[in-house]
């Protein structure tokens, strides 16, 4: 019995070397991106560039609005829009396009599952990457849609709560990386095109980036449809902290949405993806 | 008990769904390999090797059965597993957003390794695998041998107990092939474990000090090579093709050198322990009858003729 290792020790021993493998898979994310970095910030950044600047710099100097429904600013409207749905966006395509190549490949997932960790571990590791990943194009995309706009048609923004900020960056994210994850494990890699046009664009132009949630108003069975959208949350919340003199939609609706989502789209990803990894 | 194997498995099964119901890819295969061995699993296409490789790599679960590599279950404790084995699968699986260096590095911090450490066991690797020139190279731009031998490279970077290799040099052309062979046997040298699945017969009958021929989903004998040929294939195999007729088998089995004969449609087999004249009486049995010999070959004692003595069936790269 002396050659007994007490079972509290060892499975300390493997929690703290799972953690540095965990540790070591995310500093080869970091290595990557590190490597990528101006492509993907030039990705990342372009389209909400070109939107504030047509319409928070070109249209109003040609006299062609300016102002949002509910007579705000185009400018602050757009500002947790365009952060919030950037951020999906990246979260999202951070997860499912290099998984979508490592599944649909013989064997290249078998990198990272030879690891000495549980699939289970493999999986956070790659939502823990993707949340990282959107919330850089967030820190990005923000001084951009703060910064460009014309005289007199700046945004108005400040940081009403911090703690419900955070919530909402990191809850938004994660669902956002969840559903990447999920989608990357079920469709087929010849339909990735697809995806595009069926999915990320029509949930961009319907998802409360644009225009507030409460505006839609007039049009109910439009405001009740864009609730299928997971990203109408992610902005109404960002609406909701960083623009509080908008009206936005109520709190306990978008916080309840994003960690039911959240919760519930992680644990749909990551049953999926053990199931595509472990044949 | 299984102490000194590094490797162990006890009727091992796995089954897909698949559109005609459940389709075995391995059915009840059991082996044992010794640590320091160099054990080769030999068959055609399609005969299951992947798939055991798999189970025993914690990538594929068994659907019955249990299988142990260094006295650890491979499914209740697929992370330990994970720690001792090193895997080089038979497609190209290294990360293609780094380099050579880097994928080496990278292998070696998943495995515990300090960046500083795993980055000059990367370098030390590269210059026993005579790679260094390639350190910074991205993965396409390798040959298919340097690709090779830097998924081996890195399958060692931890310093395993077993290696694993799915059909190393399938797809290699000759010169890389025979290279690869002796970084293999220089691994071995050094007492390494390593258990080798191919549907190369030199390549088995070079390198395995042991093999199990295996064929669809099944251990069909395993021995040392000079075992199997001297026990299960030590006859020659003489076979005639023919058309037009029905050949006369009584004649064939009353051939004073034929050990036994096996006859389907169109083709008869004579198993000659001496095979002087066996060739040559068949096609004149053949005339005799009045029919036309498509095709005759002669088999001496090899891997061929224990996968043909085992099988039925010709062994077909």
């Amino acid at each position: 019995m002396t050659t007994t290792v007490p079972t509290g020790t060892r499975a300390a021993k493997n929690r703290a070397r799972a953690l540095h493998t965990f540790g070591a898979m995310m500093a080869r994310d970091a290595r990557v991106l590190r490597r990528t970095f101006v492509m993907s910030a030039v990705r990342i950044v372009i389209q909400p560039l070109l939107f504030v600047f047509v319409f928070a710099y070109v249209l109003p100097k040609v006299g062609g609005g300016g102002a949002g429904p509910g007579g705000e600013a185009f400018s602050t409207v757009m500002v947790p829009g365009l952060v919030g749905s950037s951020m999906v966006l990246q979260a999202m395509a951070a997860v499912t396009f290099p998984l979508v190549m490592e599944l649909s490949g013989p064997g290249a997932i078998e990198d990272r599952a030879l690891a000495p960790v549980s699939v289970r571990v493999l999986g956070l590791q790659k939502i823990l990457s993707a949340v990282v990943e959107g919330l850089v194009a967030g820190l990005l995309v923000f001084p951009v849609v703060l910064l460009v706009h014309a005289q007199g048609h700046g945004p108005a923004v400040e940081v009403a709560n911090w703690p419900m900020l955070v919530f909402v960056l990191l809850a938004g994210a994660v669902l956002a990386a969840s559903i990447g994850m999920y989608l990357a494990t079920r469709i087929d890699p010849r339909q990735i095109q697809v995806l595009f046009t069926l999915v990320m664009f029509p949930a961009m132009m319907l998802g409360c980036v644009y225009f507030r949630w409460t505006a839609l108003e007039s049009t109910p069975w439009l405001q009740y449809a864009v609730l299928l959208n997971p990203m109408v949350y992610m902005n109404e919340g960002l609406r909701a902290v960083l623009t509080p003199q908008i009206d936005s939609m109520p709190a306990w609706a978008f916080l309840t949405a994003l960690l039911v989502g959240a919760v519930v789209f992680g644990w749909l990803a990551m049953r999926s993806f053990a199931r595509r990894v472990l044949r | 008990m299984t102490g000194n194997l590094a490797i162990h498995a006890d009727g091992l099964r796995k089954s897909y769904p698949g559109p005609g119901g459940e389709a075995e890819a391995v059915r009840g295969l059991g082996l044992s390999v010794a640590k320091g061995e160099f054990f080769g699993l030999l068959g055609p296409n399609g005969a299951g090797k992947s798939t055991t490789i798999g189970m025993l790599t914690t990538m594929v679960r068994p659907t019955a059965g249990r299988a142990e590599v260094c006295g650890l279950d491979v499914a209740a404790d697929a992370v330990a597993v994970k720690r001792r084995i090193g895997v080089v699968a038979q497609d190209n699986t290294l990360d293609i957003e780094l380099t050579v260096a880097e994928n080496l590095e990278f292998r070696g911090r998943y495995f515990g390794l300090g960046r500083r450490d795993a980055r000059a066991r990367a370098r030390d690797l590269l210059t026993l695998f005579g790679l260094f020139d390639r350190a910074r190279a991205r993965v396409f731009e390798l040959s298919g041998g340097q690709l090779k031998r830097v998924m081996i490279a890195r399958a060692l970077v931890h310093r395993p107990d077993v290696l694993f290799l799915d059909e190393p040099t399938a797809g290699l052309d000759p010169r890389s092939r025979l290279h690869l062979w002796d970084v293999l046997r220089g691994l071995q040298a050094k007492g390494q474990t390593i258990l080798l699945t191919t549907h190369h017969m030199e390549e088995a009958e070079t390198l395995c000090d042991r093999l199990a021929v295996i064929d669809q989903g099944r251990v069909l004998a395993c021995d040392s090579v000079r075992a199997l040929r001297e026990t299960v294939g030590a006859e020659t195999v003489v076979t005639v093709v023919y058309e037009g007729g029905a050949f006369d088998l009584a004649a064939v089995r009353a051939m004073a050198r034929a050990d036994r004969v096996e006859a389907t449609d169109g083709q008869v087999r004579v198993f000659a322990g001496d095979p002087d004249g066996v060739l040559s009486d068949l096609v004149a049995l053949a005339a005799k009858a009045g029919l036309t010999v498509v095709d005759a070959s002669q088999l001496a004692p090899s891997l061929e003729t224990v996968f043909l003595t085992l099988t039925g069936r010709e062994f077909r790269e």
